[in-house]
């Protein structure tokens, strides 16, 4: 009896410190990165750094101005949610609310294969398939472009916005359905005006963490975006994002230099956007749960 | 005698090769309250849900025999469900509002069926609201969700709903199961006003509600329908021995 309680003891004392430690580890690569990066501060503003419209670290004087970048991986991401999105909240309800059970398991199996795909070889095929195409498709002198950043996103956000959202779907109580098909509701008005509804938060999180994914995601885009750090007028233009400018500059950095501060300085930068998109993916997974 | 307006012709009924109900033969008059009862497992939900299809909804279901709602084959060729299910409305078990608004739970059927102007849909929801006694108390929350209204007030409002289709028939079952016995009375009140415009069959376990509220009764027993008649005859003098012992307690 008193040797179980110590168990009991030690097991619930273990969990604790393990939930604790990851909360720790997190904080410490923040501070890890607030003294790296925030000496950069005192030769740019904050002001200067994320709007100056010029980013050219190794010129003399260096110009760091995070402008561009911000607007790559803005207009990357926003082409990525366009595309994703849509496709991933329809094929979410098909998956839960339409396919047979057969079609179900297949389509849940290739969706947990595409997310197993790592970014590296997606990157890859984006590269050498949809590069040359969309050059051709649009008469580019490039084909590696912001538009091709987005569609290669779309693919590693499709299938956490598909998983995520499909529990939801699947999560709304039977009666909604029973109630709406009792009052002579078709299956697309239950699906539609019904659970879609019902699970609407549930839905709004799964974008979130899809978006978090395609703001974090540095291969693949490094390698169909062009990388030409320049603010872009239009979507089939080179881009480089934040991510990709930290992944493709940081070997040439000095340690502790300026160019190394202004690198973690944008890790910073980044850090807080998707601590801001978990957060409001959070609050909303939360409300569903209700 | 008044009008039939379900009638089933030795209906059985077979979830898989599980055999629910067995050739019931039955005849429902409208304007009235008939009660279904029977002991737990005997077929009084399955039986309900033939009378607008719900059952389709249920992977391996099937019938033998006819049923007849409102004059119309509702198992024939020429059965239209949608239209089924407006004239013949469900409160369920449960009660189960939309997460939407008390507004929106009562415009949902009027969408679905009606075509009507937005200036209409408010005299609707005020109608339906007023008749299951809601309105003074909702007037001013209609954008709140239904989902914060109190257990009673939801039922009532999922009786609305289904009153602002304009159905013929409603269909309950065990609607008071999740209710205090207060509001149990209070519903019970609200069915005797409804009976007026609308025929009612009403599922319950509950004898002493079967005998309050209803006019017909139906007594059941696995799967088979053992008595029916007048409400009154069959509490004082059921001919069934079956019956009998059911209501007098010794089983159930
Ligand atoms: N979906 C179903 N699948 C298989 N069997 C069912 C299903 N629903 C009900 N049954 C069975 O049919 C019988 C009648 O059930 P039901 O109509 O719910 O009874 P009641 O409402 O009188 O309690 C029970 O034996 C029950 O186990
Ligand atoms: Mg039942």
């Amino acid at each position: 009896m008193h040797l179980r309680k110590v168990k009991e003891f030690i097991i619930e004392r273990m969990i604790f410190l393990s939930g604790i430690m990851s909360i720790i580890i997190v904080a410490l690569i923040f501070i890890f990165l607030l003294k790296e990066g925030l000496s950069i501060f005192w030769r740019v503003p904050i002001s200067d750094f994320l709007f100056a419209r010029n980013w050219y670290p190794i010129s003399d004087p260096p110009q760091f101005g995070i402008l561009p970048l911000i607007l790559g991986s803005i207009l990357v991401t926003a082409g990525a949610g366009v595309i994703s999105i849509p496709i991933g909240i329809a094929s979410a309800l098909f998956i839960a609310e339409i396919a047979p059970r057969k079609t179900k398991e297949v389509l849940k199996a290739g969706i947990e294969l595409l997310a197993a795909i790592p970014s590296v070889v997606i990157g890859f095929i984006g590269m050498v398939t949809l590069g040359p195409f969309i050059k051709d498709l649009f008469h580019l002198s490039t084909g590696l472009t912001a538009l091709s950043g987005s569609i290669t996103l779309a693919f590693m956000a499709m299938p956490t916005i598909v998983s995520i959202a499909e529990d939801a779907i699947t999560a709304v109580p039977r009666q909604y359905r029973d109630a709406a098909i009792a009052m002579g509701a078709t299956k697309w008005q239950t699906t539609w005006r019904i659970v879609a509804h019902a699970a609407r938060p549930g839905m709004v999180a799964a974008v979130m963490l899809g978006i978090g994914r395609v703001i974090g995601e540095t291969m693949a885009v490094m390698m169909v975006t062009g990388n030409a750090a320049l603010i872009p007028h239009s979507i089939l233009q080179p881009v480089r994002t934040l991510t990709a400018t930290v992944a493709a500059e940081m070997g040439e950095t000095v340690q502790g230099g300026e160019h190394y501060a202004a690198l973690f300085a944008i890790g910073i930068v980044l850090f807080i956007i998707t601590f801001l998109i978990n957060g409001v993916a959070d609050i909303y997974l939360h409300k569903t749960k209700k | 005698m008044k009008k039939l307006i379900i009638e089933t012709r030795h209906l059985d009924l077979f979830y898989g090769s599980f055999q629910a109900l067995t050739d019931i033969n039955l005849g429902i008059e409208e304007k009235n309250i008939t009660a279904l009862i029977g002991p737990s497992g005997c077929g009084k939900s399955t039986l309900v849900r033939v009378f607008n299809r719900m059952n389709d909804t249920i992977e391996g279901v099937h019938t033998n025999g006819e049923v007849e709602v409102l004059g119309e084959n509702i198992f024939g060729p020429e059965a239209d469900l949608i239209a089924l299910r407006q004239k013949v409305g469900m409160v369920f078990q449960r009660p189960n509002p939309f997460p939407l608004s008390v507004y929106e739970n009562i415009t949902f059927g009027l969408e679905i069926h009606h075509s009507r102007s937005k200036k209409e849909f408010g005299e609707m929801v005020e109608q339906s609201l007023t008749d299951v006694m809601l309105w003074n108390d909702l007037k001013d929350r209609l954008d709140r969700s239904a989902l914060r209204l109190s257990l009673e007030q939801q039922q009532r409002l999922c009786i609305a709903r289904v009153l602002a289709m304009k159905p013929q028939i409603i269909l309950m079952d065990e609607p008071c199961s999740a209710l205090d016995p207060i509001a149990t009375l209070r519903i019970e009140e609200l069915m005797q006003e409804l009976k007026r415009n609308y025929s009612i069959v009403i599922v319950t376990h509950n004898m002493q509600q079967a005998a309050r509220a209803s006019d017909y009764t139906a007594f059941m027993y696995l799967g088979n329908l053992i008595e029916f008649g007048n409400t009154k005859s069959i509490f004082t003098k059921p001919v069934q021995k079956k019956t009998e012992e059911y209501i007098t307690g010794r089983f159930g």
